[in-house]
């Protein structure tokens, strides 16, 4: 900006008759909107009652909303809502569980030297390039053979490693964690266990809370792993109970104004943990490491 | 059985499954099952069904036996299911009990995870229609589910629009083509019908009324693709040629733009089977007590035949270690005055079971009520339905008519109809002989 004004200045026209860069401004609403408008047909279709869903005009708000809403709640007995704290159980713990393997893991192949270390951290980048869904059924088969199909253990096991969680932990506590600190500390007699709990912990949490948000988001909305894994209805998160009532063969009407319904609250937590995560999660991981 | 050991045989995946699953009646087979059903104590079972509510009908079930508790676990439907449990069997993790389209069963028993429940259900044969009996052994001596819905097709039209522009509901398919005609001379905006290439079953159906046969196995286990024959080359040239001449829309079912079609009246009528007042209810609720059910159209006049879309029944996989349990229960669920009207009133199915098509179980559907012998024409209906003969890879051909249908609809050319059907021939019987199956071309 500030060249800009210059150079302005410097022809001898006021700054504020700078002109509206109307191209990117362009680019930019049309980006918003392709993301805003799907988020506000759910929000609006989510209010429309099963007549009105496909027949009245695509953004006029329905009548149906709390129809839908106690329809959703009673159906099978509010197996709705048991998907839903599955979901938060799935994500939250998983990411937790995710984040504190990130955490250390990263951390060691970070801050200390040892033999294996590069070859450690290049199998750890080569399973950044492996995606997640090509391994569900390897998984899934892995874990019948252990018993552990079909249960809460099938859906946590499998997210608590992530590749690039380690990845990105271990820029971020090279960036970081000075290692002039860690060496004051040992000198003070602190032990490593209290330099990576007191000390690079904090430090890191920055990164931390964007590697808990990361597998948070990617468990929310993980469908293929659940798919294969869970057979119980009781145990499905909510992305996959969702589909379950689109799917209900040629011969049933799938329940659109449900899912709808339903989609828009399952979202809802998602956009809750943002607002409340983002005072902790300022463009710090950035700055961190250029600062360092 | 030896049809199927055969060809499995020759997989050598599924060799050892062979052995023991397929020829069913084999000792070592038959006396575990019959030592861990009479082992006592409680017996729990799971269910993978998608139909809704099923849960309901297996209380009461369970309230009645104690001693064999059923859960049901609600899938996805159709070709989800399928995927499913074939991993699930692998892995070893399959559920006691499955609902299994009648089109998937010959895929689920070469797969080896159905099991041969004959001697714990055989006695069910006189509860139902032969052409539905049939379907469940495979033309074996073995039973592989128990029947429970059918979807013998049907002609559903707007009786209100049909009188309205003097309409006349079609008896052949001959004056089903003029209607179509008339209809789009009375109501520009209108389309009699549509024709779905996302559609595979109703399709089949259609084909299977003129007589089709797509798959064939005879009795030394070779089996005959005739998906390309006269009979199915026949309907898809009558569909073709309409949507080509224009007189019948080419969009696909099962979208909102189809069920606001509905709603609207831009599509007037739908072929569809004896369960569409359950879709209509949701597709088109604006449009109550405005349709009318009647038969199918016929290729000769004076004939009465019909084919039939979905339908589905029980199945016992060869992973349960209660197969005698699972059998008892899925003939119960079947046959069963109790669980029949269970069926029909929450799951809202139309029952397989031949006395569940009858009495007052089944009342005029509540979308229905100008059409108060809706189920007496049902049941007549029903019994003209003609056998399906399904083979080992109807997903395959399933996709290929996806595909190439997909294509000839968009393009609205007759030529590309027929063209399809053969591409969808030959791609199931590749995929057959590359599965290893012993296979002839019609």
């Amino acid at each position: 900006m500030t060249p800009l004004t210059l150079t302005a200045d410097a022809t001898g026209k006021p700054a504020r008759a700078r002109r509206t860069a109307w191209v990117p401004t362009l680019v930019l609403i049309i980006g918003s909107l392709y993301c805003l408008v799907p988020v506000a047909w759910v929000v609006i279709a989510a209010t429309k009652n099963r007549s009105e869903l496909f027949s009245t005009f695509t953004f006029a708000p329905g009548t149906g909303l709390f129809d839908n809403l106690s329809e959703l709640t009673a159906y099978r007995d509010g197996i709705y809502w048991q998907w839903m704290a599955n979901s938060v159980f799935y994500a939250g713990f998983g990411a937790l569980l995710s984040a504190a393997v990130s955490a250390a893991g990263g951390y060691a192949l970070g801050r200390f030297a040892f033999r294996g270390r590069e070859f450690i951290f290049k199998v750890l980048l080569a399973g950044v390039l492996v995606p997640s869904v090509v391994l569900a059924v390897p998984q899934y088969l892995l874990l019948s053979k252990t018993g552990m199909a079909d249960s809460y253990w099938s859906m946590l096991l499998p997210s608590i490693l992530s590749p690039y969680g380690v990845y990105l932990v271990r820029i971020y506590a090279a960036a970081s964690v000075p290692a002039e600190l860690m060496e004051a500390a040992r000198m003070d007699g602190a032990s490593e266990w209290r330099i990576f709990s007191r000390i690079a912990v904090p430090m890191m949490m920055p990164g931390l809370i964007t590697v808990f948000l990361f597998q948070f988001v990617g468990i929310w909305n993980n469908f293929l792993l659940p798919y294969v894994m869970l057979a119980d209805d009781e145990k499905f998160p909510i992305t996959l109970g969702l589909y379950t009532l689109l799917a209900q063969g040629a011969s049933q009407p799938a329940l659109y104004t449900l899912v709808i319904t339903g989609c828009l609250l399952a979202i809802l937590p998602l956009i809750a943990l943002f607002l409340v995560i983002q005072r902790f999660w300022s463009l710090d991981l950035l700055s961190g490491s250029i600062k360092a | 059985m030896s049809i199927h050991r055969r060809q499995i045989s020759r997989r050598t995946m599924l060799a050892g499954a062979a052995a023991l699953g397929l020829t069913g009646t084999s000792a070592a087979c038959g006396g575990s099952d019959d030592d861990s059903g009479e082992s006592g104590g409680p017996v729990k079972l799971t269910y993978w069904s998608w139909a809704p509510n099923m849960e309901k009908v297996a209380a009461i079930w369970n309230k009645k036996n104690p001693d064999i508790t059923v859960t049901v676990s609600k899938q996805g439907s159709g070709a989800e299911i399928l995927t499913k449990v074939i991993t699930a069997k692998k892995a070893g993790n399959a559920p006691d009990l499955i609902q299994a389209e009648y089109q998937s069963l010959p895929t689920l028993v070469s797969n080896d995870v159905l099991a041969d429940i004959s001697k714990y259900v055989g006695d069910a044969k006189s509860d139902f229609a032969e052409n539905l009996w049939d379907m469940v052994t495979l033309g074996t001596d073995a039973v592989y589910g128990v029947p429970q819905d059918s979807g013998p097709l049907m002609f559903y039209y707007r009786e209100d629009l049909f009188k309205k522009h003097g309409l006349t509901v079609p008896k052949t398919w001959t004056e089903f083509a003029e209607t179509a005609r008339a209809a789009r001379k009375a109501l520009p905006d209108a389309y009699l019908t549509t024709f779905s290439s996302s559609d595979p079953g109703l399709f089949a159906g259609l084909t299977q009324q003129a007589g089709a046969k797509w798959w064939t196995v005879d009795s030394g286990g070779k089996w005959t693709v005739g998906i390309d024959d006269a009979a199915s080359r026949k309907v898809a040239e009558f569909w073709g040629g309409l949507v080509q001449e224009g007189v019948l829309d080419n969009q696909p079912m099962y979208t909102p733009a189809w069920n606001n079609a509905l709603n609207k009246g831009t599509h007037i009528a739908w072929v569809s089977a004896v369960w569409a007042p359950g879709v209509l209810v949701s597709s088109a609720p604006d449009t109550e007590g405005k349709w009318r059910m009647a038969p199918l159209p016929q290729w000769k006049a004076g004939e009465n035949v019909t084919g039939s879309w979905g339908g589905s029944s029980t199945g016992v996989s060869t992973d349960s270690d209660h197969a005698e349990a699972a059998a008892k229960f899925a003939h119960w669920i079947n046959t069963d005055p109790e669980a029949l009207a269970a069926l029909v009133k929450e799951v809202g199915i139309y029952p397989a079971a031949t006395k569940g098509q009858s009495g007052d179980v089944l009342t005029t559907p509540a979308f229905f009520p100008n059409q108060k012998d809706f189920y007496t024409t049902a049941a007549e209906i029903a019994a003209t339905t003609a056998t399906a003969a399904w083979g080992p890879n109807v997903q395959t051909a399933y996709t290929a008519f996806n595909d190439g249908f997909g294509k000839a609809a968009k393009a609205k050319k007759e030529a590309q109809f027929t063209s399809a059907l053969s591409t969808m021939q030959s791609k199931t019987f590749d995929d057959m002989k590359k599965q290893g199956f012993e296979v002839t071309e019609a």
